[in-house]
């Protein structure tokens, strides 16, 4: 079964990862590095994609006529999405097991940052029985 | 009727005969997309009976046969299929086309076949995934993981593209020799595009995708031996060979970025650079001198250098003057920036990146923010550097890269506070 499971960090959180010294960062990097290379290894990984930076990001609406009408990223908006990954697991516990993993990533004196991930089932087709 | 074993060696031998195998087809029935699927299957089967029973003595008859053969099915079976819809009508199907005399010759179609699939009236896109699996002979999941697409999508993209190649009635034809420099300078775009993203990863987390890379110098390789003669060309296979022969060298061992300046030497192909070196020295007395060769010449100039302090950036400056009398492009101008930052110290190169400020094609892109913080850096103003790593790292969409400038940003943070 799949399940995505989405990282959402605080807009301070974003614009801090500005300030984090150099060690830091390294060590936060290679963690993430680290996990993708082991849900690899262990055939898990279905994907795992990181995000721009929020500075660019718009909420999007059709207009009238159909046409794009974007609005910049709201100011009162507290998280955003920072990346998220998409895993085929034998159970939902293994799946909260990677998310527990990805949310102790080091943050600032290499204490774990304990992010909020939030995990989803992803849908899938009809079960065998209806095919 | 076999002799040869399978090795790497018949792989690319099957590669390379994609092209012509394809051209033999299409000139034989007239019809890109139901060739261009024989012909993929004709491939498949070959790389499957191949390694076993070893490689005909004519390959290229081989395939040009077993994909004649599944076209020759298909349209009896469409042809079945029209005369079972259109009995009552009694109309019947349309003929068999028969064998004309030239439709096997011995002319090379992998340039044919490069002129239609990068044609202009086509998108990017569309011309880079004709130009992968026409001439390049991939098939739908290599080059999906290329791109890193899901298969599906990338047979999708391959559907439309053969479709766009029948409504924009592109033909299956040299172009005119009026039309060839520009048409030829489509073709060498496509190829640079494809070896770029192979080179750079324009998103995603990987920093380069060798494979694009290597399918883009075996293409221009191709293309080179078809049309020695065309000094851009020449250009275009250097600049690709000297810019390769640095990958080992690119990125660490967690794919972080290494710039150009931190690189371990040892670790450039030297072979290639040899390779690199003499194409670029021997096309460039020709006088026919273009963009291409120009880079070319600047990638020789860093290759050569025992060590990043031994790089002779007076004669880089002045390739990036002349090249950017040529074309008038922003990246170019951004290059040049530093080269001049470089010979006459890094006012010299703030100055010129004040004139970028304008320019349309620069706002949103992270890069003028990048070079203008390295260049702070160079002269010392580490806070106001610090302050352009960070907003290149907000605006990159390469997580290499991103990690990369915000690396930057803290190193200069630790001198600066301590």
């Amino acid at each position: 079964m799949k399940y995505i499971l989405m990282m959402n960090a605080p807009k301070a959180g974003w614009e801090s990862f500005n300030q984090w010294p150099k060690e830091v960062l390294q060590a936060h990097i290679g963690f993430m590095m680290a996990l993708n290379k082991d849900l690899k290894e262990s055939a898990e990984l279905v994907s795992a994609e990181g995000l721009a930076m929020p500075g660019e990001a718009k909420i999007v609406r059709a207009g009238k006529d159909g046409a794009p009408v974007t609005d910049g990223v709201f100011p009162e908006s507290k998280e955003f999405l920072a990346g998220f990954w998409i895993v085929d697991v034998e159970s939902k516990e293994r799946a909260y097991a990677i998310a527990a993993r990805a949310s102790a990533a080091p943050g600032l004196g290499g204490a774990p940052m304990n992010i909020p991930i939030e995990v989803r089932q992803v849908m899938s087709g009809p079960p065998e029985e209806f095919v | 009727m076999t002799q040869g074993a399978w090795d790497g060696e018949s792989e690319h031998l099957l590669r390379d005969l994609a092209p012509q195998v394809l051209g033999a087809v299409i000139r034989r029935f007239q019809n890109f997309a139901a060739a261009e699927d024989a012909v993929q299957e004709a491939l498949i089967a070959a790389a499957a009976q191949w390694p076993t029973e070893g490689v005909p003595e004519n390959p290229r008859g081989w395939l040009i046969q077993v994909a004649t053969r599944r076209m020759t099915d298909q349209l009896r079976s469409d042809q079945a299929r029209r005369r079972r819809e259109t009995e009552v009508a009694g109309q019947t199907g349309y003929l068999m086309p028969t064998a004309a005399p030239e439709w096997e010759t011995d002319q090379d179609d992998t340039l044919v076949l490069l002129f239609m699939c990068c044609h202009p009236a086509l998108t990017t896109t569309t011309a880079i995934t004709l130009t992968l699996r026409a001439v390049g002979g991939l098939n739908t999941a290599e080059i999906a993981s290329a791109f890193l697409v899901p298969e599906a999508t990338m047979a999708q993209r391959i559907r439309r593209a053969k479709q766009s190649i029948k409504l924009s009635g592109v033909p299956f034809a040299m172009p005119t020799p009026k039309e060839r420099t520009e048409r030829l300078r489509a073709v060498l775009h496509v190829l640079y595009l494809i070896f770029n993203e192979g080179y750079t990863a324009s998103t995603g987390a990987e920093l380069q995708r060798s494979d694009l890379s290597r399918e883009a110098i075996r293409l221009t390789r191709a293309v080179h031996h078809l049309l020695p003669d065309d000094c851009e060309v020449a250009g275009l296979l250097a600049l690709m060979l000297l810019t390769d022969a640095r990958r080992a060298a690119r990125s660490g061992p967690d794919g972080e970025l290494i710039p150009l300046t931190k690189q371990d030497r040892t670790l450039w192909d030297q072979e290639q650079i040899r390779e690199g070196v003499a194409l670029i020295s021997a096309t460039l007395p020709k006088g026919s001198v273009g963009p291409y060769q120009l880079q070319a010449a600047i990638a020789a100039v860093h290759d050569e250098a025992a060590s990043a302090g031994d790089t002779d950036w007076p004669q880089i400056l002045a390739l990036y003057g002349v090249l950017m009398r040529m074309s008038a492009n922003p990246v170019v101008a951004l290059n040049h920036a530093v080269a001049a930052a470089m010979v006459h110290g890094p006012a010299a190169g703030l100055e010129l990146l004040r004139a970028l400020d304008g320019d349309e094609r620069m706002s949103g892109s992270h890069r003028l923010d990048a070079v203008r913080a390295h260049l702070l850096e160079m002269a010392g103003d580490h806070a106001a550097a610090i302050v352009h790593y960070a907003a290149a790292a907000e605006r990159t969409a390469s997580t290499p890269e991103r990690n990369y400038l915000l690396m930057q940003a803290a190193r200069l943070r630790e001198g600066y506070n301590r």
